[in-house]
C-alpha cells in the first residue's frame, strides 16, 4: 500500500487519457519507488553501489520486458504503461531505471527480435524473472556516436565464433550473466550472446563516476573469446539491428527523464512554499514563480510528447526520428529543471537530504547516453532537410 | 475456502476536505478516491489464505457505480470475483450498508468474511459488527494476527493498552487492523489479469437509513499549537500528527 503523499504531476489532466490498467501499473510502480527506492537510494548513490536487493522485487512486480508476449515471460502491456513504469522508476533514480531499461530494451528486445526460437525460449523467461541479468555492448572506447566504425570483430572458426575487441560504458556489464555484443563478422555488424565466465571475456567495473553512481558501469574486454555457433543472433544484420535496440531504449529514456524532472519540480515546489525569506515563502517571489511556471510547463509538454509517441509506437507508426525528438527534448528540459531546482533549494540543494543534486548529476549521463543531444539534433536536422550533417 | 472481502471506496487520505453546499456531505469535486486503506489488509489476508488453502476470494462492495474501483483494486491484489451492490444515490448510513452486505453474504455462505476494521471516511467502526449481528455470526474486529485450525480461528486483537486473544468458530467475520500483514504491490501480472475478472452488479435490497446527517462542518479553525513533551519518545506521535492531522508529510 502507498506510504507516499506524492500524487504525480498532472497539470493537463493526462490521467483522464489513461486506462484503469495504465493508471494501476503507474501507481503500483510509484508505490514501489516510494517504498523500495527512495528510502535507500541516497546511501547507495553515496556508496557507489547498486541496490541489488530490489532486483527480485522488480521482477516480481513484472517490470522486465513487460511489453513482450506472455509466452516469453512478458506481460503484454502497451507502450503507455511501459513508459509510465520508466517514468516512475526514474523518479526514484536514473540508475534503477537504467537497470530496467537495459534488461528490457537492450537485452530482451534484441533476443526477442533477432534471436532464434531456442534463444528466446531459453533466455527471455529467465531475464523477465531476473534469474539472469543482461547487458548490451555496442559503444567502444573510441566509437561512441559513430558505432558503425566499431573495431570489435567476430571471426568464424571451428566450433563457433572468436571475438576480439572492447566495449565501454556498459550498464550492468560486471554483473551480467549474458552480454548482447555487437561485432563485425565479415564486415557486417552482427549480434552475439556472450555468457559470463566464457574464456577470454572480462568485464571490469568503471570507477570514479560522479553520475549514475547507483548503477554498475563496466568495460567489456574480449581476447580470443570463443563462443558457440548457437550464440549468434541469427536475425541480426547490419548496424540497423543495434540501432533498433537504441530506439527502444531511447523511448524509455524519453519517459524516464520526465520522472526525474517531476521529482525535482515536486521537491522545489514543496521547498519554496515552506522556505521563508524576507518574511514570506520564497514561492511568493516572482523569480521563483517564473522557474516553477517553466518547470510545470515543460513537464506537461514532455508528458504530452510521450503520450503521443506511445500511441504511435502502439500503432506501429513510430519513426526513430520521432523518438530522437522526444529523447532530445525531454533530457534537455530535465537537465534545466534539475539545475533550477538545485538553485531554488539554495545551499540545501547540495545535500543528500533532497534528491535534486543526485538527479542533476544523473541527467548528465542520461542526456549523453543512447545518443547525445548533438547526435539527436543532427538526426532531426537530416530528417527535416534530407541533408546529413554527421560528417 | 470461500472468502468474502467487503471493500469500500473512500477519499484519499491526503485530500483536503471541503463541505458541499448542502452542508450535509463533502464536496467530491476534484477528490481522488481510493480503496479504504484498512480494506487492503483485509484483501491481503484473504488472498494469502486462498494461496495457502485454495478456494476463492469474492470482493463485495456496497455503493454507487464509483465503488467498482474498490473492487478493481481488490482484483489487482488477487481477488477472483466481484459483486457491486449498487445504490442509485450516495445516501446511505452504516445500517443500510450492513443490511445490504448481509443479504449478499448470507447467500454466498462464506467461511470467513473480511472487512477493514473501519472506513477512513466516516470512521463508524460499526459495519463489521452490524453484519455479524444481522447474520448471527461471531465477529472479531481490530485483528492484528489470524491463525486458522480446522474450523476455528484464533485472532489477536488490539485493545486499549494491550492485546486480546480470541477464538471463534467459522463462519466468522474478521475486521483487519494495520499490522495484520503487509499488503502487496499489485504486480503487472495481476493488474493485467484483473481486466477479465467479472463484477456482478446487484440492486440494493434494503433501503431505510436509521440515521440522517443534519449538518457537516470542518473542524474549527486552527487553535494553539501542540507541544509533545515526551522527548525522543514522542517522535512517533509527532510523525503521526504531522501526517494525519497537519497533513504536511
Amino acid at each position: 500500500m502507498s506510504t507516499s503523499n506524492y500524487k504525480g504531476i498532472d497539470y493537463y489532466f493526462i490521467d483522464d487519457m489513461l486506462t484503469d490498467e495504465e493508471k494501476a501499473i503507474r501507481d503500483t510502480v510509484r508505490d514501489f519507488t516510494a517504498n523500495e527506492i527512495l528510502p535507500v537510494i541516497e546511501k547507495y548513490n553515496q556508496d557507489m553501489k547498486f541496490p541489488f536487493q530490489i532486483i527480485p522485487k522488480m521482477a516480481e512486480l513484472g517490470v522486465f520486458g513487460p511489453t513482450l508476449p506472455v509466452e516469453y515471460g512478458g506481460m503484454g502491456i502497451n507502450n503507455i504503461a511501459y513508459g509510465l513504469i520508466m517514468q516512475e522508476l526514474e523518479r526514484g533514480d536514473s540508475g534503477v531505471r537504467s537497470f530496467a531499461s537495459v534488461q528490457s530494451a537492450l537485452v530482451m528486445y534484441p533476443i526477442f527480435t533477432f534471436g532464434s526460437e531456442e534463444q528466446k525460449k531459453f533466455w527471455l523467461p529467465k531475464l523477465a524473472s531476473a534469474e539472469k541479468i543482461g547487458c548490451f555492448g555496442l559503444t567502444e572506447p573510441d566509437f561512441g556516436s559513430n558505432p558503425g566504425s566499431m573495431i570489435t570483430r567476430a571471426e568464424k572458426v571451428d566450433g563457433g565464433y572468436l571475438i576480439n575487441g572492447a566495449k565501454m560504458w556498459i550498464t550492468n556489464g560486471t554483473i551480467a550473466d549474458v552480454a548482447v555484443v555487437w561485432a563485425k563478422l565479415d564486415g557486417k555488424v552482427r549480434g552475439f550472446l556472450v555468457e559470463k565466465g566464457t574464456k577470454g571475456f572480462t568485464a571490469p567495473e568503471t570507477k570514479g563516476k560522479l553520475s549514475l553512481r547507483a548503477s554498475v558501469t563496466s568495460e567489456l574486454v574480449f581476447e580470443d573469446c570463443l563462443i558457440p555457433e548457437a550464440n549468434l543472433l541469427p536475425k541480426s544484420g547490419g548496424l540497423k539491428s543495434p540501432l533498433m535496440c537504441l530506439t527502444q531504449a531511447r523511448y524509455g529514456i524519453a519517459w524516464g527523464v520526465v520522472g526525474l524532472a517531476m521529482a525535482c519540480y515536486d521537491t522545489a515546489l514543496d521547498y519554496s512554499k515552506s522556505r521563508i525569506q524576507f518574511g514570506k515563502p520564497i514561492a511568493g517571489f516572482q523569480i521563483t514563480q517564473e522557474k516553477l511556471a517553466y518547470m510545470v510547463t515543460e513537464i506537461t509538454k514532455a508528458q504530452l510528447l510521450n503520450y503521443r509517441l506511445a500511441q504511435l509506437k502502439d500503432n506501429g507508426k513510430m519513426r526513430p526520428q520521432q523518438v530522437s525528438l522526444a529523447k532530445r527534448n525531454n533530457c534537455e528540459i530535465a537537465k534545466i529543471i534539475a539545475g533550477m531546482a538545485r538553485e531554488m533549494l539554495g545551499a540545501n540543494g547540495i545535500l543528500d537530504e533532497y534528491p535534486v543534486m543526485r538527479h542533476m548529476n544523473n541527467i548528465e549521463s542520461v542526456k549523453t547516453y543512447e545518443g547525445t543531444h548533438e547526435m539527436h539534433t543532427l538526426i532531426l536536422g537530416e530528417d527535416v532537410t534530407g541533408l546529413p550533417a554527421f560528417e | 475456502m470461500k472468502l468474502v472481502v467487503c471493500v469500500s471506496l473512500v477519499p484519499d487520505s491526503t485530500t483536503k476536505i471541503k463541505i458541499a453546499d448542502s452542508q450535509t456531505a463533502i464536496d467530491t469535486a476534484g477528490v481522488a478516491f481510493i480503496i479504504n486503506p484498512y480494506d487492503e489488509y483485509a484483501v491481503e489476508e484473504a488472498v494469502q489464505l486462498k494461496e495457502k488453502n485454495g478456494g476463492e476470494v469474492i470482493a463485495v462492495s456496497f455503493g454507487t457505480d464509483k465503488s467498482r474501483d474498490a473492487i478493481k483494486k481488490a482484483f489487482q491484489m488477487g481477488a477472483d470475483k466481484g459483486i457491486l451492490i449498487k445504490s442509485p444515490v450516495p445516501d446511505f448510513d452504516s445500517y443500510t450498508v450492513a443490511r445490504n452486505l448481509a443479504d449478499v453474504i448470507k447467500e454466498l455462505s462464506p467461511d470467513i468474511v473480511f472487512f477493514g476494521k473501519q472506513s477512513i471516511d466516516f470512521d463508524g467502526l460499526v459495519v463489521p459488527n452490524m453484519v455479524a449481528e444481522i447474520l448471527n455470526m461471531p465477529s472479531v474486529n481490530v485483528v492484528t494476527r489470524l491463525d486458522i485450525n480446522g474450523g476455528i480461528v484464533t485472532a489477536e486483537r488490539e485493545i486499549e493498552g494491550g492485546k486480546e486473544i480470541v477464538t471463534a468458530s467459522m463462519p466468522v467475520i474478521i475486521g483487519a487492523q494495520k499490522g495484520l500483514n503487509t499488503p502487496r504491490y499489485p504486480n503487472l501480472k495481476s493488474i493485467m489479469a484483473s481486466k477479465s475478472k467479472p463484477i456482478e452488479e446487484r440492486p440494493q435490497t434494503y433501503t431505510g437509513n436509521k440515521s440522517e446527517v443534519f449538518e457537516m462542518s470542518l473542524p474549527s479553525a486552527k487553535g494553539k499549537g501542540k507541544i509533545l513533551e515526551g522527548g525522543a519518545a514522542s517522535v512517533p506521535e509527532l510523525v503521526k500528527l504531522l501526517r494525519e492531522e497537519a497533513k504536511v508529510i
